[in-house]
């Protein structure tokens, strides 16, 4: 009788004002059966890090629609891995350049996902990345 | 699971946390570190905070966290969200409201859904602010939604419990309802900056009026207090207690500080009048219930195979009825089981 949940922390950092999207993907994980902790709008790195702390999350995904993504997620991961949560996957969804992606995923970002992209591919994502740990 | 421990009581936020996680999962171990964890509490003044969706709870918490800030306190915060009976997945939002507590290390956050059983609610949550307590906040906080009996379970772990109640929720008055009486030690009306906060002032004062003092017996009961609740003649020393409604808006921080001292007035009431019989009537609450629920799980295991099932069956066909189906199963393993 497992009373486990996979819990993800869905954030939405920088400026950009709209969050249908990060909404969306929250509604699919959690009817996918996850604990989805939906922080809000204009998220700091550092309130992310801090929350992905006190969450216990499994994993982050930040929805960036702003083109930001190259100052915020390195800072998001970095903070991270200072507050010890190295384990902790950190996922991204936006419109984002191919070669952004490449070195997105050089510094520890395990998936990315543009626009097209559908809720199931991400939740297929997330389980694949619990069985390769929790085995 | 015990190596969180020290790390635990030594102030470490992430060991906190894993905690956390750890007793929510019932992780192997978890149990010895809860018990571990035990002398350590005892010491944090745990706040309930509930009301129906969408009055202002999250907000209130938060603005009641950075009024005790302002006092030097620390605080830690447990909001509780209902898990979907569909999916056993939650959306958990509380956290959006409390964007003005980032980055202070005197506030700790937590968001916890409801998850399985009957009973797990209450359970997990008690063992979570226990483990809030240890970790040596000084406030704890605990947001439910509604006033169903599982939210009452918690309530019966706190030991002040605000209801809030905002104005524009239809019918105020239907929406109020008795069963506040007996969990309220304060009243907020929240968004009072809204039309219509007048009248529910005034509705939830009629029904304070009515119902006090003689059906504060079974708050003082809740309370562990039966001994005296006749009000002595004279008013002085008896040990009521009648909820203050105060008036908030927790957008712009306004009656945030009048709540706060509803709130630690109530503390010192409590003091006074026995926190012993409060603790003690929770902890009782609290054996009971593991008590049933550890006798149950006993009794279906030593159960055979598919004795249950079987008996579920012969009640539905009308072989035998739900009473002496239980006399049967007693009689099957009831010693057994108990032993
Ligand atoms: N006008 C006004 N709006 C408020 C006040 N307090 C909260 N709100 C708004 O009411 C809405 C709900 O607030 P929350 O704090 O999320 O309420 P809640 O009770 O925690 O909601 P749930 O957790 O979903 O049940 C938000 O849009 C708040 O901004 C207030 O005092 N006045
Ligand atoms: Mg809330």
């Amino acid at each position: 009788m497992s009373k486990q949940a996979v819990r993800v922390l869905i954030a939405k950092p920088g400026l950009d004002g709209h969050d249908r999207g990060a909404k969306v993907i929250a509604r699919a994980l959690r009817d996918a059966g996850m604990e989805v902790i939906y922080t809000g709008l204009r998220q700091t790195p550092e309130m992310i890090a801090e929350a992905a702390l006190q969450e216990d999350v499994d994993v982050v995904g930040l929805s960036i629609l702003s083109g930001a993504h190259m100052a915020l997620v390195p800072r998001v991961r970095e903070l991270m891995d200072a507050n010890g949560l190295r384990d902790v996957a950190l996922l991204v969804g936006g419109i984002i350049p191919d070669d952004d992606i490449v070195t997105l995923k050089a510094m520890g970002v395990s998936g990315v996902f543009g626009p097209g992209t559908s809720t199931e591919d991400i939740v297929k994502h997330i389980r694949a990345l619990q069985s390769g740990q929790g085995a | 699971m015990i190596d969180l421990v020290q790390p635990l009581l030594n102030g470490e936020r992430r060991a906190l946390a894993r905690m956390l996680t750890a007793l929510e999962n019932e992780r192997p171990g978890y149990e010895t570190a809860l018990a571990a964890l035990y002398p350590h509490t005892g010491r944090a003044w745990i706040v309930g905070i509930t009301g129906a969706p969408g009055t202002g709870k999250s907000s209130l918490v938060s603005a009641l966290a950075k009024a005790y800030r302002a006092r030097g306190q620390t605080v830690a915060i447990l909001a509780v969200d209902p898990t979907s009976p569909f999916t056993g997945g939650a959306i958990l939002g509380d956290r959006i409201r409390m964007r003005d507590l980032a980055g202070d290390a005197g506030v700790f956050i937590r968001s916890m859904a409801t998850r399985g059983s009957l009973g797990g609610l209450a359970r997990a949550t008690r063992d979570a602010i226990r483990v809030m307590d240890a970790a040596g906040f000084d406030r704890v906080l605990v947001e439910t939604v509604g006033a169903g009996q599982s939210e009452i379970d918690i309530v019966r772990a706190a030991y002040t419990t605000i209801v809030i109640e905002a104005p524009g929720l239809g019918d105020d008055v239907q929406a109020i309802k008795a069963g506040i009486l007996e969990i309220a030690d304060v009243l907020a009306v929240n968004k009072a900056d809204l039309s219509g906060a007048d009248n529910t002032v005034r509705g939830l004062r009629a029904m304070l009026e009515l119902g006090h003092p003689a059906s504060r017996t079974e708050l003082l009961q809740h309370h562990g207090q039966l001994m005296s609740v006749e009000p002595s003649a004279n008013g002085h020393n008896a040990p009521l207690w009648m909820p203050p409604i105060v008036r908030t808006v927790a957008t712009n921080g306004q009656g945030v500080d009048e709540l706060l001292d509803a709130i630690e007035q109530h503390r010192e009431h409590v003091l006074s009048a026995g926190l012993v019989e409060l603790e003690r009537a929770h902890i009782e609450i609290e054996i009971y219930e593991r008590l049933r629920e550890t006798l149950l799980l006993r009794f279906l295991q030593a159960l055979p195979g598919d004795t249950l099932a079987d008996m579920l069956r012969r009640v539905q066909a009308r072989e035998i009825d739900p009473r002496g189906a239980v006399s049967e199963l007693m009689g099957l393993v009831g010693n057994q089981a108990i032993g």
